[in-house]
């Protein structure tokens, strides 16, 4: 299991590295105009594939993760502090398990 | 529009505060992690590592999924290329995220961009990615990413020593925690600009396909890819 420490540290370069590059070079570089617009974007195509189809999977039931799901979106509509988005869907999603 | 706004407005707030300001930004995601480090803690020490080996892999590496995904692999005893190749190909799609990221960032010193760089995960993007300022403070981004760190790391600790003592019910409910933040993130903006909206969508439509095809690191990056190409091309501006 000594190996283990090794596999860490690997996994450990692996993943940093890709994190650090683009911050390294793109920071303060003038990109042309399409490409910022294209960056500007992946938050929102991120957040959507983030959302789905993971959500109906997060649970381990398919009905309490549609009622959570369904809570935080009214919640979030009503543009509460995100903490009462988190914790009112959780509390909706844990309440229809025990039902 | 945002950049006139934001240039007379972020830089103006004291370092402390912009580090106040992310940690408060940082709440809904511990909520989210420690449920999952926990987990996490108690996976790895199922699969036999010690607490030393399995706190190590969360303050050093710092990505979730990898990290379940490599203490399988650990336990089907498979060797240390084919853990590093799988773990740098499911964590590639943060180099889309820090590409994205870097555009909302200007003149930060290297030793910050270094500490940001190793807090960038889908979470902590999804809050910096969708913040209105074109022009993060560096100290609101280091308060975001290393709150969650800190819960990330804690609760991978809490798994080992109090595994499984959370009620079950409670931990399948705490599931839903990340999902609510994301639809907590994306709805304001789109409540002000259903462009947003629309590219969310483009994004979740390509995934629920794609999903099927490739594995869920690689269906996120090509989704968001292929979601931000269309929007790219079909709308001037937003």
């Amino acid at each position: 299991m000594d190996q283990v420490y090794l596999i860490v540290i690997g996994m450990a370069l692996v993943t940093y590295i890709p994190r650090v590059i683009p911050l390294l070079f793109l920071q303060n570089l003038k990109l042309p105009g399409p490409l910022q617009r294209f960056l500007g974007f992946i938050p929102y195509t991120i957040l959507g594939a983030l959302i789905f189809p993971g959500v109906f999977n997060s649970t381990g039931n398919l009905f309490p993760a549609v009622i959570g799901t369904l809570t935080a979106f009214i919640l979030a509509w009503l543009e509460l502090n995100i903490i009462f988005v988190v914790i009112g869907s959780i509390i909706a999603t844990t309440l229809t398990q025990l039902i | 529009m945002n950049a006139i706004f934001s240039s007379t407005t972020e830089r103006k707030i004291p370092a402390k505060e912009q580090l106040y300001l992310g940690i408060k930004a940082g709440i809904p995601i511990c909520i989210g992690y420690l449920p999952i480090a926990m987990a996490f803690g108690l996976l790895a020490k199922e699969a036999g590592l010690s607490l030393s080996q399995g706190t190590l892999m969360s303050l050093l590496v710092y990505a979730g999924a990898s990290q379940f995904v490599a203490v399988n692999m650990l336990t089907l005893n498979m060797n240390w290329l084919q853990i590093i190749l799988t773990v740098f190909i499911l964590n590639f799609r943060h180099f889309l995220m820090s590409a994205s990221l870097s555009q909302k960032l200007s003149n930060v010193k290297l030793f910050f961009l270094c500490l940001i760089a190793f807090g960038v995960t889908d979470e902590s993007f999804a809050v910096a990615g969708t913040q209105k300022e074109n022009n993060l403070s560096p100290f609101y981004l280091i308060g975001l990413m290393f709150s969650a760190y800190l819960a990330w790391f804690s609760g991978t600790v809490l798994g080992f020593v109090i595994a499984g003592s959370l009620p079950k019910v409670l931990q399948s409910g705490m599931g839903i925690a990340l999902y609510a933040m994301f639809i907590g993130l994306l709805i304001p903006p789109v409540k002000k600009c259903k462009s947003f909206g629309f590219v969310a969508l483009l994004g979740a439509s390509f995934n629920i396909f794609l999903y099927q095809l490739l594995t869920p690191g690689w269906a996120l990056v090509f989704s968001a890819v292929l979601g931000a190409l269309v929007a790219t091309f079909l709308m001037k501006e937003v």
